[in-house]
């Protein structure tokens, strides 16, 4: 089961997901290599956002395996047998794993720095002190050291996102999920906040990306992979999948979208 | 920071240089109703007061004023009443913070995903929001009625302990418990209200951090909900401070009761209830002026600039020479040292 070399990040067996009588996910397989960054397209309700929560425990899958990191997710093997995890066994894997959301959802009712701290001091038991300095040195790197003190209204979409991805970082995630993050912003900020994620990107930050953009798609993903109805339908090098399209529905996907 | 000009907002048109753009001289519109009304609530107020503080007693062989001013003083700080205040205060405290304990922990059980738990919160909330509060204080008075002792033990098995209830059930524990499990029932529908409303992202985002259910309600979602639930919690307590005297049926002697049974032996009936009300209201104050604190620190981040605080209010004022300045108006004021 262990391809040689490094186990991959993320990787899905026949994964299936079901809400009451609806099949959201029919079967999907994935492999997400550590380093690696890759891109979720597929028109809304193909199950891209309800695979991420799969991955960051959020939803429970009904069949197939999903591994996160080489472990196994929502369950312990112990020879043949599986035993569901307990729900502190389950916080502590999400902690690991960084989710960015449409919506950001920061916490309105902490200051900026809190936000950033608010991880790590309540659930990594980080030094309130450290953590506050260390959160200055995430507002840096995403461009909003001088934001430190202000509460999530008064930032416009795009920095409460770069707010979001500072949240995330401070948790020093090994994977990083993006659920659409530039899709509720104004066309101008979305570049400020695709900016941060290409960095993040450079740094080797393991990513998947549900995402809009094909730009950023075919710039900075290493993978490309379309989702459709529940099911993986193509999969492959970004430029090419973009370029030589195999399969109708993306055709007609990509011709909405770019 | 310091720029003091007053004309170097950055959107501002760019006009001659300097020149302040000339203020508009009219005439105002003139509102001869709001003189008449005013007039007329002027003459009701005067003689409001001439008949509260001025007018003499219309008993025959007495003297002072109507309302006998000088024997509601006589009684205002008297030990009884202070005593009775005392216990008001107290009912009402323990009653609260009990209550919004059992009120936040049925909010979380009627939102339980297990059916179960939920019904049970929904059958506690029917139950104790369903009978009168008057028959509840009078039931757990006499519970030694039917369980003259409590025991602690093996359910079904031995008993280790044993306690006699009248002796820990005393009137006042009685009408503790009554109010408590009764301003729980209440508390939890207007803790459950706060908690729906705050939009379910949050506990999402607290969860892919790590959060356990417990620390994402604590720390994330109640510090939201507070909003939603301070004014209505407001106005549970004041109801509440008057509700304890529904205790005196049972012999507590609460500030009503105080009043009530000086009165059953002076005849100051109307004197009395001045003495109860004046304390209710004074009460009232405190809990009200506390509310408006309390709103403005989980205002935090809702509103991008927080109310001034009476005292704050106060400074300014004296500061620029000027009428009450809006929030909104001081935030113009305090653009330009952005
Ligand atoms: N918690 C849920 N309960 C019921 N149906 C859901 C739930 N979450 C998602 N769905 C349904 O699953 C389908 C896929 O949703 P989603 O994963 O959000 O798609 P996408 O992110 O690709 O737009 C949609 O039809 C949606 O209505
Ligand atoms: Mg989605």
């Amino acid at each position: 089961m262990s391809n040689a070399g490094s186990t991959p990040m993320v990787k899905a067996e026949q994964v299936h997901k079901s809400f009451g009588s609806l099949e959201v996910l029919k079967g999907i397989d994935l492999e997400v290599a550590a380093g690696e960054v890759m891109c979720l397209i597929g028109a809304s309700g193909s199950g891209k956002s309800t695979f991420l929560r799969l991955i960051n425990h959020l939803e429970k899958l009904d069949a197939g395996r999903l591994w996160v990191d080489g472990e196994l997710v929502g369950y312990r093997q112990v020879g043949d047998k599986l035993y569901e995890l307990k729900d502190k066994e389950i916080c502590s894997k999400r902690s690991e794993i960084a989710m960015v959301f449409q919506r950001f959802n920061l916490f309105p009712h902490l200051s900026v720095r809190d936000n950033v701290t608010i991880g790590p001091v309540k659930v990594k038991h980080q030094n309130a002190k450290a953590a506050a300095e260390r959160a200055e040195v995430f507002l840096e790197r995403v461009g909003l050291s001088d934001k430190i003190k202000a509460y999530p209204n008064q930032l416009s979409g795009g920095q409460q996102q770069r707010v979001a991805i500072a949240r995330a970082l401070a948790m020093d995630p090994k994977l990083m999920l993006f659920d659409e993050p530039t899709s509720a912003l104004d066309p101008e900020l979305v570049g400020e906040v695709l900016d941060v994620m290409r960095g993040l990107a450079d740094e080797g930050m393991t990513m998947v990306v549900v995402t809009h953009e094909m730009g950023f798609a075919r710039e900075v993903g290493d993978s490309l992979v379309f989702m459709d109805d529940g099911q993986v339908l193509e999969r492959g090098n970004p430029k090419e999948v973009l370029m030589n399209p195999q399969h109708e529905r993306l055709r007609s996907f990509l011709s909405k979208v770019l | 920071m310091s720029e003091e000009s007053e004309s170097t907002t950055h959107d501002a048109p760019v006009t001659g240089a300097s020149s302040r753009p000339v203020s508009i001289k009219a005439v105002p519109v003139r509102h001869p109703w709001r003189w008449v009304g005013s007039l007329v609530l002027l003459v009701l107020g005067a003689m409001l007061v001439n008949t509260l503080v001025f007018s003499q007693t219309q008993q025959p062989h007495q003297s002072g004023s109507r309302f006998g001013w000088n024997i509601v003083g006589t009684y205002l700080f008297s030990s009884q009443v202070l005593h009775g205040v005392v216990i008001t205060i107290e009912l009402t405290v323990i009653s609260m913070v009990a209550g919004i304990l059992i009120g936040v922990l049925l909010a979380v059980m009627r939102l339980s995903k297990s059916r179960l738990i939920s019904s049970v919160a929904w059958g506690y909330i029917w139950f104790f929001r369903g009978t009168p509060v008057l028959v509840q204080i009078i039931f757990w008075f006499n519970i030694a009625a039917l369980y003259p002792v409590l025991r602690l033990g093996i359910p079904f098995g031995p008993s280790l302990y044993t306690v006699d209830v009248n002796s820990i059930l005393t009137p006042i524990v009685a009408g503790a418990l009554a109010l408590s499990l009764n301003e729980g029932a209440y508390m939890s529908e207007i803790v459950r209200a706060g908690i729906i409303s705050v939009d379910e992202g949050q506990a999402e985002a607290a969860h892919s951090l790590g959060m356990s259910r417990l620390s994402a309600l604590r720390l994330i979602v109640l510090p939201q909900a507070m909003r939603l639930i301070i004014p209505p919690t407001g106005n549970e307590t004041i109801s509440m401070l008057k509700t304890t005297s529904l205790v005196s049926v049972v012999a507590i002697s609460d500030l009503l009761q105080a009043t009530n049974s000086i009165s059953a032996q002076n005849y100051d009936v109307i004197q009395l209830l001045i003495v109860a009300s004046l304390w209710y209201l004074a009460m009232t104050t405190v809990l009200s002026i506390g509310q408006y604190y309390l709103e403005r620190h989980y205002a935090r981040g809702s509103t991008r600039e927080l109310p001034l605080t009476p005292m704050q209010q106060l400074k300014r004022n004296i500061r620029h020479f000027k009428p009450a300045v809006t929030p909104r108006e001081e935030r113009m004021i305090g653009a330009d040292h952005e």
